[in-house]
């Protein structure tokens, strides 16, 4: 867990200003620390570095981040999904494991 | 490692010199030799000097303040790659930034169980009603001359079932043929099969080849064919047929039977003289003696400029 002022010197291209704004936005999600400001963890760090990806680096408008965030948001909700699908089969028998691949070929054609 | 302009207590603007300043200043104070009974002043010079290699090369001051390098000098991992946020999002923790819909106020965040995660994933397509069943595509490897001439072929489908798929004629490679409703079926009441899609690959032919509408034919003549001119049997796509070689046709000539191709297409029969094999005393007692009418050297135009 580490402040405002070390995830700045972390991720230095990012304003602070801008900071404070995607965090209202909850586009990044950190936690109000007891004694008042902000706490991230090791993950809003990364965040906040593709947030500058986005923002700064990508130039992409402000306007269209929600659609973008979203966007991304679902692909890694689905890909989380199917890795903890594929680790669950992994851990079933042979035969489970194979009815069930022989029963998603035929449906993805 | 710390961020180098706080080690140095400079602003992020600060310039080249006040940079100096401020290393000259800090390098003087934590020296070693001059502390020598503070063990924590050779980190600290050790932290400043670092902070100033970075910070006195431009280049890599710019590529710090960009991100691109941390502050130990070391890349950092390039978007997307190993400790970016692909590693965060894929892993069980990603779901702290789930999706929570295009909404500008997502409000409040309640966990979600993984079954409902995964009824959301899945779920869907239930919702959606009868699905048309998916298309099944398969490779089809035919002969030239059925491609040509177009065919009846009878194809045994991945679940066994046999259909009969036409070949139009004139087929060209990498032509998908479309079966309605043979494919997987639908899902759910009334909903429609899928198609039979066939991607068709044609094998070369031994001596037929094809150039749009057209049969190419290499065809070998004699020496003596070739001069006096002959009647003879070529094949075609569609059988044998006589044809003339006109006397004093040279290699290379292309004549054309009309019609003999694919659609209105010609076929050309392209000669190639071939001369016999082993000695021919009279041909080489004749060729000795011979004085050609036509003495032009063929390889003229062809001298080095």
């Amino acid at each position: 867990m580490i402040g405002l002022a070390e995830l700045l010197a972390q991720v230095p291209a990012v304003p602070e200003a801008e900071v404070t704004l995607w965090i209202e936005r909850r586009w990044l999600r950190a936690e109000q620390a007891p004694g008042g400001g902000w706490v991230f963890t090791e993950m809003d760090v990364a965040r906040c570095r593709l947030l500058a990806e986005l923002r700064i680096t990508l130039e992409l408008e402000e306007e269209v981040m929600p659609l973008v965030l979203s966007l991304l948001d679902q692909l890694y909700d689905a890909r989380r999904t199917v890795k903890a699908l594929l680790a669950a089969l992994d851990q079933q028998p042979d035969e489970v494991r194979q009815a069930v691949l022989a029963a998603a070929r035929r449906e993805t054609g | 490692m710390e961020d180098p302009y706080a080690v140095l207590g400079v602003p992020k603007t600060a310039s080249a010199e006040e940079i100096r300043k401020a290393y000259r200043r800090l390098a003087k104070q934590w020296h070693p030799d001059t502390n020598p009974d503070k063990p924590e002043a050779e980190a600290r010079f050790k932290s400043v000097s670092a902070a100033y290699a970075l910070l006195s090369d431009a280049e890599q001051r710019a590529r710090y303040d960009r991100g691109e390098i941390d502050a130990s000098g070391a890349e950092r991992a390039p978007p997307g790659g190993a400790g970016g946020w692909r590693d965060w999002a894929e892993a069980p923790q990603g779901a702290r930034y789930r999706s929570y819909g295009f909404s500008p106020e997502a409000g409040e965040i309640d966990p979600e169980e993984f079954e409902e995660l995964l009824a959301r994933a899945f779920g869907g397509a239930r919702r959606a009603g009868p699905r048309r069943g998916a298309d099944i595509e398969v490779m089809l490897r035919i002969p030239f001359l059925d491609a040509v001439r177009g065919a009846v072929r009878q194809i045994t489908l991945p679940d066994g079932k046999q259909v009969s798929l036409t070949i139009p004629k004139g087929a060209e490679e990498g032509m998908v043929l479309r079966l309605a409703g043979q494919g997987r079926p639908g899902r759910g009441e009334g909903a429609p099969p899928g198609d039979l899609l066939a991607a068709l690959e044609i094998e070369p032919h031994p001596f037929f080849r094809r150039e749009g509408k057209d049969i190419l034919l290499d065809l070998p003549v004699t020496l003596q064919e070739a001069v006096l001119g002959a009647r003879i049997e070529v094949p075609t796509i569609e059988g044998p047929v006589t044809m003339t070689i006109p006397p004093h046709s040279g290699e290379g000539t292309r004549l054309r039977l009309r019609g003999r191709g694919i659609e209105g297409g010609h076929q050309i029969a392209v000669l190639h003289v071939v001369l016999p094999q082993g000695s021919e005393p009279a041909l080489e007692e004749f060729l000795r003696n011979w004085m050609p009418e036509d003495r032009r050297n063929p390889r003229a135009g062809m001298q080095a400029p």
